[in-house]
């Protein structure tokens, strides 16, 4: 089978997309047969019961902070947001990944995204509902939160702010929430109605029908349905930069010493793509192997993402460089000295080189080819990536607060055993989510694997005219 | 096979299976070509250029989507204009009550918002979905549509449509097999 007719092997290289041999049928058995079985991998269960586990502990905290106040968490004046704000945006970073697979790499036709997307998208929307979780909760008391964060006609004739990024930041993100499930549901309507066909059990066929809402591949259907799909695309695209660009005028907006900066959108953008990158490899690279889907997911998409990687990777190490001359060539004692304490001999002295080391350095093996292609490089790479991007965080939310202009109102913060505790219930949260999702709905978008195969690519005769 | 279609007859239409997309492609031209308009298609994925050889001519989505982006505008910046300086105004900071940079952001995400759900709801709506029956779903084979099969239908409503003759006319057009699929 000539696969590189449909341009689906790489021009440098002869790595294809999808392993050469399916057909229209065996990729749509393939791909149903993961979902629609009564064998469930002992792996799954493994992933869930550590998943689960660690959901329980995040009941535990946020009832236990709902009974107690949010005194129980460490930050407190001057560090008035820690752990609840950096997990915000270490949430929301991760979820950027997902809608540039599925909507800029759509744009720009990228067919490698095709393997990936369904889940990366899967991934922003559980990221989104983490990250939610932390302002929500930070407000102490969520349910008197509505007022303030919604507009509404309430009793007290109150209004939101609109002068404030943090309300910007309530309309971006749940914008982006909203329009993310919108477009995941979308794109999964088409599969859906594949699962209602190949169902055996009437409840299951029944549960799915009424998911797909009755689709069935009408000619006009998908005309309509591919220009809403590229719409939406189209309308992703400057979303996700806005939403990070917003989360970074929470901090760029105020006056505070290692926050005022107008590097920060572009660089909280390329950060957020960073940190996205390495957790779609996290993911991809487990089930890959848990659901064998080497055929799928080749090493052409993961050595593609490793560029990604790289690539964002060395975007934020730049922001690092811009932080650092415009904290020097502003001229600000303030501004100079936070860098002397951030970087040198502040409160935290282990976390910006460590910073380094993890966001800088090691992601540089991903220059090398052979690097790319192996596996527990990757992995490995990945996850020095994951924690790097939480400590980038940590070191520009608490290193700035807790050292700013008055040396007499300086405090040291450490996080206390409920913050860790609800940092790893969101991962639970995740985790469980992730699985349930690759347990019950297509991971891997079926109809456009079809699109893929050679067999896929037609030539439109001009009317009334024979070749 | 081809059955007599009478007022009363429960014919939706005929349906002919084909092997692949570009046969299916082909097919549509013809059938088009031949004078039918009460004509589907059926695939198990996208094909470029499929739902123009029929005769598609409607392109309702983008309109909506651009009605739904501009009413999204409106709303966002109409929402912070009327909240900030008509319903409740209030100095802050001593910045102006209008200050219309602020409001730049709620009403971008406002925008797409809108826009956004404009596409997928008008996308929905035209396809006539969520629709809990469709005779297509009676033929035998039909399941394969959402996997593996092209099909094409000619409606039994089509001033064309004649059992006998279209069953023919379908048949030289080198189907897998013709069938009569009823309501």
């Amino acid at each position: 089978m000539d696969v590189s007719q449909k341009d689906t092997q790489d021009p440098l290289g002869a790595l294809p997309i999808i392993t050469p041999g399916y057909s229209y049928a065996s990729i749509t058995d393939k791909l149903t047969a993961l979902v629609l079985t009564k064998n469930t991998p002992a792996a799954w269960f493994a992933f869930m019961a550590v998943g689960f586990t660690l959901l329980m502990g995040l009941m535990m905290s946020l009832g236990y902070l709902l009974v107690k106040g949010i005194g129980i968490w460490g930050n407190n004046i001057p560090v008035g947001w820690a752990f609840d704000i950096i997990n915000f945006v270490w949430w929301i970073g991760i979820g950027h990944a997902g809608t540039l697979i599925s909507a800029i790499l759509l744009l720009f036709k990228q067919d490698w995204r095709t393997s990936i997307n369904r889940f990366a998208e899967a991934m922003t929307l559980f990221a989104v509902a983490c990250a939610l979780l932390f302002p929500l909760f930070h407000t102490g008391r969520p349910w008197l939160a509505v007022y303030w964060l919604l507009p509404y006609p309430n009793v007290m004739g109150l209004w939101p702010n609109f002068r404030s990024p943090l309300i910007w930041d309530v309309f971006a993100v749940s914008t982006y929430g909203s329009v993310s499930l919108l477009f995941w549901y979308i794109g999964l309507i088409p599969d859906l109605a594949t699962f209602r066909d190949k169902a055996a059990k009437p409840i299951v066929k029944k549960i799915y029908g009424v998911l797909a809402m009755g689709w069935r591949g009408s000619a006009r259907h998908w005309y309509r349905y591919e220009t809403a799909y590229l719409i939406l695309a189209g309308l992703s695209t400057p979303l996700v930069l806005s939403v990070h660009t917003v989360v970074s005028f929470d901090f760029a907006v105020s006056n505070l010493p290692g926050w005022h900066a107008t590097i920060f959108p572009p660089y909280f953008v390329a950060g957020a793509v960073y940190a996205g990158f390495a957790m779609v490899l996290t993911l991809a690279i487990p089930l890959r192997a848990i659901y064998k889907l080497h055929d799928f997911i080749t090493m052409r998409h993961l050595e593609n993402m490793a560029k990604v990687t790289l690539v964002t990777g060395l975007i934020v190490v730049y922001g690092y460089v811009c932080e650092a001359f415009f904290g020097w060539y502003s001229g600000s004692l303030y501004e100079r000295e936070m860098l002397r304490l951030r970087i040198f001999d502040g409160y935290y002295p282990w976390a910006y080189p460590t910073l380094l080391v993890c966001n800088f350095l090691v992601p540089q093996l991903l220059w090398i080819k052979k690097f790319r292609r192996n596996i527990t490089v990757l992995f490995t790479v990945a996850m020095f990536v994951n924690v790097g991007m939480w400590l980038e965080r940590f070191v520009i939310i608490v290193t700035s607060l807790s050292q700013d202009f008055l040396p007499a109102s300086w405090a040291i913060y450490s996080p206390t055993r409920w913050d860790f505790m609800t940092f790893f219930g969101t991962i639970g949260l995740f985790t469980t989510l992730m699985f349930l999702f690759v347990r019950i709905l297509p991971m891997i978008s079926i109809f456009e694997m079809r699109t893929l195969l050679p067999e896929a690519a037609t030539k439109s005769k001009p009317e009334g005219e024979s070749h | 096979m081809a059955r007599q279609a009478t007022i009363e007859s429960p014919l939706h239409g005929l349906m002919a299976e084909f092997d692949s997309a570009q046969a299916l492609l082909d097919a549509a031209h013809k059938v088009r070509n031949a004078g039918y308009t009460r004509t589907d298609a059926y695939s198990p994925m996208p094909i470029h250029g499929l739902a123009e050889a029929l005769g598609m001519k409607e392109r309702k989505v983008a309109p909506f989507v651009l009605a739904g982006g501009i009413a999204g505008m409106f709303a966002g910046y109409g929402l912070q204009y009327w909240t900030s300086v008509i319903a409740y105004p209030l100095d802050i900071g001593g910045r102006p009550l209008h200050s219309w940079v602020s409001f730049i952001p709620v009403t971008f995400e406002l925008t797409i918002l809108f826009a956004a759900f404009s596409a997928g709801i008008s996308m929905i709506v035209l396809n006539g979905l969520p629709q809990p029956y469709h005779p297509v779903f009676n033929a035998a084979r039909f399941s394969m549509a959402s996997s593996s099969a092209f099909f094409l239908a000619i409606e039994a409503t089509d001033p064309k449509f004649d059992a006998g003759q279209t069953a023919a006319f379908l048949a030289s057009l080198h189907p897998r097999e013709v069938v009569p699929v009823d309501h």
